[in-house]
């Protein structure tokens, strides 16, 4: 007998469990119309390969699986695809997805069945592809796509399959009469999945609350498995609590269970991994409790997946005046359905319909007392007390320094605090808050890439522009000196110094020119003082012009920018000076012609 | 030498407290060019708080120089519309200063995101749009169809203003299964003054 171990914290809900074992699993019969959303498992929604108008035989792929993390979707009866489009599907927003809706014919035709001869079983490859292509997701509640987590990648050697028939949920029973009518199933789907992990040890995990389940398991199970038994408590049944319960680990914070060597499956999905391989029938239906006080008829159905949950309950037997709200799964963990149009997807373990009386409306919440019966409770040890204050206070950091993303959202804390406050709400909104922000810093870091890139280009090109223009400029140059230098070779005696400077450079040009008027100016110094006189006094006469043109120029121009006026201000103080200098020097060279007289 | 310092010691201790002072002189210069940071980290810091929409709204061209301009005590940290008031929070607990309310001059935080579509029909292909997307996140050519690519859009709406027919048009991102998440309960919703069984008795009677 192995020793079984415990987990910290937990509750003991009434189990309610009684109501809904009345009677064996019944089929659920086949609704005139079946919406099968496209995304009912974690990961990729898969993508439609049929059209709207066409017929289909049930077993048929509707949809198929787009990348690795995803499962395809198969028709559960036969009829014709009606539409593809957004229906409202079960998920606590109450939104709506793309869905493919079937109307059914009632003749239930279906593609013959394809199982896995003996030689393809042997292919590991081939099976892992068989129970991907049948869309078996995890039927426990998640609905993670099962292929996945039956290969663990390299380095990840798993010692311990572990199948999960705890049930830890109050109302719930769907395992319970899976595991006493079809224990069978169950031990053949298991040796399917210890054939892909080939684990050390195969464990079935049952609370002691299933005694019959036990008893069918026990009977069922061959010298590889072992069925263990341990005492009931809420959440036994969560992944990470099981394999501590029967294997004395703990998952690291932040790991998944192939971590430390262990895969765990639910039952249910052993079953349809069974039925898949065994049988070549797709995962269509699941069994699913349809169950509370306001159900005239509890029980187990076998339900075709994309059944909508109205008519369901309606073959159930519910009294809308009783009904206060449709849960789907249990109370601690189960979201309200706004719409009883959504269908029953591979998820749905469980359709709870209280009545007011049985699930009351939680009163409003109290201030927190601090009594710490919540972080006693919580199987993950965390402080939901202080995960509390945290979550008011939007401090996403301390959120995640106090390990946020190890609560598994069992809602323990929530079913003890004395305050009624809703303490599990706070924890999913900050969970999806901190998603959210870290989602959009990577966009933001995306987005500065992309501007980054941008700027730089930008940057090159205007950097190949200029390079190009200098280019262009240099090309030109050189064309000019080679041209002036063929007009001077050809022997164009005219063309002085000053010319040929002037066809390199305008400028340079201006400068030679001022520079032999000067020298002229100078020559003129030594020759006639007659001369000399006459040509200052032009010389004044065209300075006192130009300064009138300055002063004028500065009249006329009306304030605007400082710089402007100030250029214009010192314009006419040079002309100025030059007329003064210009005068005086007029003066002399009249003295001089007086002297000389 | 030791003889002589043990006679002046007045000496001996000016001696020291030079070498020492050489030594870590050097040190601390060796440090410094050895472990130099390049640029300014902490223009770094804000950037990375900063929503990269380069929107330029908070009068900035791009989020950079307004990061820049925050570091040089040339910025308020309240002009940043996209960035809304948890980006102010952000970045008062990294410069701890106190938080401003968002600057209504600059905009105001929108609820939704919106992402730039442009009608197709409308489009006359002039690439005006392409050039005043700051992220790249417009396809076209000249005389050829324009199309935004959501995902790159960072919802600047810098491409509406020169397009000539107006036929962009910002549209808000409805919520899907991918981006709805469970609110936060509101403490002040289920407050009650007194005991709550109390005021259930209350109502009764």
């Amino acid at each position: 007998m192995r020793r079984v171990h415990t987990f910290h914290g937990g509750i003991h809900p009434p189990e309610h469990k009684a109501q809904s074992l009345q009677a064996p699993i019944q089929p659920a019969g086949i609704p005139p119309q079946l919406v099968l959303p496209l995304a009912q498992h974690i990961g990729a929604p898969a993508q439609p390969v049929v059209r709207a108008g066409q017929a289909v035989r049930g077993g048929e792929l509707l949809a198929e699986a787009d990348g690795f993390v995803s499962v395809p979707v198969h028709a559960p009866t036969s009829g014709t695809v009606s539409a593809i489009e957004e229906r409202p599907v079960p998920h606590p927003s109450g939104l709506s997805a793309p869905c493919i809706v079937i109307d059914t014919d009632g003749a239930d035709t279906w593609l013959p069945p394809a199982p896995l001869a003996a030689a393809e079983r042997a292919d590991q490859t081939r099976l892992r592809e068989c129970i991907q292509g049948a869309g078996i997701a995890g039927m426990g509640g998640a609905g993670f796509p099962t292929a996945v987590k039956l290969s663990p990648g390299p380095g990840k050697a798993i010692d311990t399959l572990i199948i999960n028939g705890t049930e830890c949920e109050p109302y719930i029973t769907a395992d319970d009469s899976l595991m006493r009518e079809r224990a069978g199933d169950i031990v053949a789907g298991t040796r399917i999945l210890a054939e892909l992990l080939a684990p050390r040890d195969i464990l079935i995990g049952v609370e002691d609350n299933k005694p019959e389940a036990i008893a069918a398991l026990q009977a069922a199970a061959d010298s590889t498995m072992e069925v263990v038994v341990f005492p009931t408590k809420y959440p036994s049944g969560g992944e990470k609590q099981l394999i501590e319960i029967l294997l004395g680990k703990q998952v690291p914070s932040g790991g998944i269970p192939a971590d430390i060597g262990v895969v765990c499956q639910n039952v249910g999905t052993a079953v349809a991994v069974h039925e898949a391989v065994a049988r070549g029938r797709p995962l269509v239906s699941r069994v699913t409790t349809v169950t509370g006080e306001a159900v005239t008829r509890p029980g187990n159905y076998e339900v075709l997946l994309g059944t909508p949950m109205g008519w369901l309950l309606e073959q159930a037997g519910v009294d809308p005046d009783r009904a206060r709200r449709l849960i789907m799964g249990g109370p601690m963990m189960g979201f309200s359905i706004p719409a009883p149009e959504c269908p029953v997807v591979k998820t749905t373990n469980c359709l709870l319909v209280p009545t007011e009386a049985e699930l009351p409306t939680p009163p409003p919440a109290q201030a927190c007392i601090r009594c710490g019966l919540c972080a006693e409770a919580c199987p993950a040890t965390l402080l939901p007390q202080q995960l509390y204050w945290f979550a008011r206070g939007k401090e996403y950091d301390k959120l995640e320094g106090h390990n946020l993303f190890d609560c598994i959202e069992c809602g323990a804390c929530s079913y003890v605090c004395p305050s009624h406050i809703p303490l599990v709400q706070y924890y999913r909104a900050s969970k999806a808050e901190i998603i959210a922000r870290r989602r959009e810093a990577e966009k933001a870091d995306h987005a500065r890439e992309r501007f980054e890139a941008r700027q730089a280009r930008m940057e090159r090109l205007a950097a190949e522009r200029e390079a190009k223009r200098a280019e262009r400029k240099k090309a030109a140059e050189a064309k000019a000196r080679a041209k002036a230098r063929a007009a001077a070779t050809e022997g164009a005696e005219t063309v002085d110094g000053a010319q040929a400077a002037a066809d390199e450079d305008p400028i340079q040009a201006a400068i030679e020119r001022a520079k032999a008027r000067k020298a002229a100016l100078a020559a003129g110094d030594a020759g006639e003082p007659a001369d000399r006189v006459a040509k200052l006094t032009a010389n004044v006469d065209a300075i006192a012009k130009r300064l009138a043109a300055a002063r004028e120029k500065l009249e006329s121009y009306d304030g605007g920018e400082a710089p402007v006026a100030e250029a214009l201000k010192r314009g006419v103080e040079k002309t100025a000076d030059k007329l003064a200098k210009a005068e005086a020097e007029l003066r002399e060279a009249r003295e001089g012609v007086s002297e000389e007289a | 030498m030791l003889a002589w310092l043990a006679d002046h010691p007045l000496a001996a201790a000016v001696l020291a407290l030079v070498a020492l002072g050489l030594v870590f002189g050097a040190v601390l210069g060796y440090a410094a060019e050895r472990f130099r940071t390049e640029g300014n980290p902490v223009v770094e810091q804000i950037n990375a708080i900063l929503p990269q929409t380069q929107c330029g709204q908070c009068g900035y061209p791009g989020c950079r120089p307004y990061a820049e301009a925050i570091a040089g005590g040339s910025a308020e940290i309240n002009q940043c519309p996209p960035g809304g008031e948890a980006g102010i929070q952000a970045l008062a607990d990294l410069l701890d200063v106190e938080a401003k309310p968002l600057d209504a001059a600059h905009g105001e935080e929108a609820p939704v995101k919106a992402v730039a579509f442009i009608h197709e029909d409308d489009c006359i292909g002039c690439t005006k749009c392409i050039q005043a997307c700051p992220v790249d996140a417009i396809l076209g050519a000249a005389k050829q169809m324009h199309t935004v690519i959501g995902s790159e859009c960072t919802g600047c709406d810098l491409c509406v203003e020169p397009c000539p027919v107006d036929c962009i048009e910002m549209i808000p991102q409805a919520e899907t299964l991918k981006t709805w998440h469970w609110p936060l309960p509101d403490p002040a919703a289920g407050r009650v003054e007194i005991i709550a069984t109390d005021r259930l008795q209350d109502r009764a009677a």
